[in-house]
């Protein structure tokens, strides 16, 4: 733990030890700072998809046409580890089925349609004034019920980071943001500053974590100002890391603030480290200070093919198309839609898709800034992916062992640890889409398992059924043996008879029936299948 | 007298080590032959580790454990359809010797399958039961029957011996979305494989 401390006291203020690594693309931040951080109008209708988080599906526990009202439960999970699903305002359900969600396929997954009345009226829910006083696990359950989950992007559940049941020396909350387009962060830290920082308390008092820091880009001087203003007489502090990409990436940060590597395979909380985002931070104010269930999150609204570029505070399940109107969308410069960033966002396949808890950034691209991709050449071998890998990978060769679907040797040179950052296509001479490999690859690669585990599981069925079999055989020819033939006929009658009598609605004559209907049936469509067969003869030969 | 007694004792240890050099040299055989034994052994189990397991003797084999029996004595490695390419990959770094594509002959590589009974239909013949690899059907004489599915392995074996073919194969559906768009990966490893055909 002393290294810990000293590590944090040494660095008190200063840059820490940058990654090895890393990028600097150009700064596209300056134009969403410029507005305020604003509440979007309630939209008509919201998406609310079920699947909130990884594949497990929450149980909706309304049906179409009730009427909900603002925090309502909607749909509740049964697995451990997944959040239940709340209404982001008062209306009607219209309906409970599959909607587009966002994704670079037309991906269509199971939604509650969402109509909102305009009156947003709350259900009852009791604020918390005096949390100090609340043990670490009734503040844990308040977050769970607060449906948060990891809103920095990545998705990750607060539940298994809150309560992994292993001892948390330091708690990181990351507002290194260093996407070229992402500035929700700075946004929400710039006006909430101090709600932040008293979340950071309360998460810190919920995972009895001794330290806690604040990670900031030593490049966003508003919020490192607001930050410092709140933070007198705090027991939190604050870290200034250099702006490099990808530095706010989990194990990262970790590395640049306390100079320890997170071993391949573990979490951060093998090593007594856990990282939330600002946006958790605030959430887990609400949800435990306000009482309010999660459900808007801050938003980027970027990207040159926007008038108004800016941040919004926006219910989740509010369509990407509403706000890309709410900021006066230039149709005619307006080439593609990014969901999460320029570097590892994902284009999405159509924009009438809803805002996630975990969608930080949408960018509306425009030709000039995001010109279409460059023909992909051979690989010239200059090694700049490698020296740009911030997990100290060998990127060109992990593209040709993808190439050639090579998967074990994929997995032995650390495919596993490439936290899919994107640097090395970013500096990629060639312009290789070499992420795109390795997440087909990872995909690839996880049906593989999931196949060798069935296989397993059938091989082991089919030696049951072979030496099944065999006993079977070994059984008959005994009975034959003794001639004990007439006796088992016997037998399996009265077992048929006992059967017979199991079954109320059983008799003899439907069953010869409906035996003499089907063969009827099968004697149909063969005579009807060599008459279709000897026509394609007849016409084959003519 | 003496040399009666020499010859006699020559005799008897001339014997004896020519009988303990023999048993020993037998017990060397046998100690050979069993860790051939062992390794072929290995090896045909690690080659049916590769295998799918779907036993359904489309490479010409009743199921995968005879069929990587004939791969560890030679045969070729490019004819099971329901493992395709992946499975001709993983055999090619473990056989090392040059893969081919799949001999179209046995069959075409196919997203994974599920058998589906029409139970409405089924007239409980009990033939399917008999059929399936995997004990994956339910029935009794005269009685509904049906499949479990996270048994099937989508071999197709009972659908011909359905008298009223009330069965039908269905496409599983991919229980992962893919999020991913997937780069045209060509297999340089198979474009310098040759042709088979
Ligand atoms: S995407 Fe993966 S391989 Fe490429 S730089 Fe990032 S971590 Fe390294
Ligand atoms: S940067 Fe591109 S061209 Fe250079 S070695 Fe890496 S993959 Fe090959
Ligand atoms: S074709 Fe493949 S799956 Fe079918 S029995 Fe042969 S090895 Fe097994
Ligand atoms: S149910 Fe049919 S398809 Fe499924 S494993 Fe048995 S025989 Fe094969
Ligand atoms: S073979 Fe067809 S009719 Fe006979 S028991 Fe099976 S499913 Fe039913």
């Amino acid at each position: 733990m002393r290294l810990v401390e000293n590590i944090i006291g040494a660095m008190r203020g200063k840059a820490g030890t940058p990654i090895p690594g890393g990028i600097k693309p150009p700064d596209y931040k300056q134009a969403t700072l410029r507005s305020r951080l604003m509440p979007t109008p309630i939209p008509r209708e919201l998406i609310l998809p079920l699947i909130q988080h990884g594949s497990t599906r929450t149980k909706p526990l309304v049906k179409p046409g009730d009427k909900v009202l603002k925090y309502q439960t909607i749909a509740c999970s049964e697995a451990t580890g997944i959040v239940d699903l709340h209404a982001p305002t008062s209306g009607v359900i219209r309906a409970i089925e599959n909607f587009a969600i966002p994704s670079p396929l037309n991906k269509e997954s199971m939604c509650i349609l969402l109509e909102s009345d305009g009156f947003d009226a709350e259900i009852d829910h009791n604020a918390i004034t005096d949390y100090c006083s609340l043990s670490y696990l009734e503040l844990a359950k308040l977050i769970e019920e607060g449906a948060i989950f990891g809103l920095g992007g990545e998705g990750y559940l607060n539940r298994l980071k809150l309560s992994s049941g292993k001892a948390v020396k330091l708690l990181i909350i990351n507002a290194a943001e260093n996407e070229p387009y992402i500035t929700a962060d700075e946004a929400l830290l710039r006006e909430k500053a101090k709600l932040v920082v008293l979340g950071a308390k309360i998460l810190q008092a919920a995972c009895m974590a001794e330290h806690c820091v604040i990670a900031i880009d030593s490049n966003n001087t508003d919020a490192i100002e607001a930050l410092e203003q709140t933070q007198l007489n705090c027991p939190i502090e604050l870290i200034k890391v250099a702006p490099k990409y990808p530095t706010g990436s989990e194990k990262q940060l970790i590395q640049t603030i306390t100079s320890k590597e997170v071993p391949s395979g573990k979490y951060p909380a093998d090593i007594g480290i856990l990282m939330h985002n600002v946006g958790t931070a605030y959430a887990a104010y609400q949800a435990v200070v306000e009482g309010k269930p999660c459900i808007s999150r801050i938003t980027t609204l970027a990207g040159p093919a926007l008038q108004t570029p800016k941040n919004f505070e926006t219910l989740i399940g509010t369509s990407v198309d509403y706000l890309l109107e709410l900021c006066g969308l230039n149709q005619q410069d307006h080439t593609m839609t990014l969901m999460g960033g320029s570097l590892m966002g994902v284009k999405l396949a159509r924009t009438d898709v809803p805002i996630l808890k975990t969608t930080s950034c949408i960018i509306a691209a425009s030709n000039a800034e995001f010109p279409p991709p460059a023909l992909e050449q051979a690989c010239i071998r200059c090694g700049f992916c490698a020296d740009a890998c911030p997990v100290s990978l060998l990127p060109q060769q992990l593209y040709l062992y993808a190439k050639c679907q090579y998967y074990s040797e994929l997995i032995s040179h650390g495919l596993n640890d490439c936290i899919e950052c994107g640097a090395c296509a970013y500096v990629c001479p060639s312009n290789i889409p070499l992420v795109q490999y390795y997440r087909a690859s990872k995909e690839e690669i996880g049906n593989q398992l999931k196949n060798e585990m069935s296989s397993a599981q059938w091989k082991q069925r089919f030696q049951y059924h072979q030496y099944r079999a065999k006993k079977d055989k070994e059984a008959s020819r005994e009975s034959k043996k003794r001639g004990a033939v007439a006796k088992t006929d016997e037998a399996v009658q009265s077992a048929g008879s006992t059967v017979q009598n199991m079954l109320p609605t059983f008799s003899r004559e439907s069953a010869k029936k409906e035996i003499a209907a089907a063969v009827d049936r099968v004697r149909k469509r063969k005579t009807r299948l060599i008459a279709s067969s000897s026509d394609e003869n007849t016409e084959s030969s003519k | 007298m003496e040399a009666f007694i020499d010859k006699q004792l020559f005799q008897f240890v001339a014997a004896a080590s020519i009988f303990i050099f023999l048993a020993h040299r037998l017990l060397l055989v046998r100690k050979y032959l069993r860790q051939e034994y062992l390794a072929q052994k290995s090896v045909v189990d690690q080659i049916n580790s590769y295998l799918p397991q779907t036993q359904c003797g489309r490479c010409g084999y009743k199921g995968c454990l005879p069929y990587a029996r004939a791969i560890s004595r030679g045969d070729a490695i490019n004819k099971c359809p329901p493992g395709g390419e992946p499975t001709i990959l993983k055999l090619v770094d473990f056989v090392n010797e040059p893969g081919f594509r799949l001999n179209p002959a046995h069959g075409v590589f196919q997203p994974p399958l599920a058998a589906i009974i029409r139970e409405d239909e089924c007239i409980g013949c009990t033939k399917c039961i008999q059929a399936c690899p995997l004990d994956a059907i339910l029935g009794g004489p005269k009685l509904m029957h049906t499949v479990i599915s996270s048994e099937c392995t989508g071999c197709d074996l009972c659908i011909d011996p359905c008298p009223v073919d009330c069965i039908d194969l269905v496409l599983l559906p991919t229980p992962k979305p893919r999020y991913w768009l997937t780069p045209k990966i060509q297999n340089s490893r198979f474009n310098t494989l040759e042709t088979d055909l």
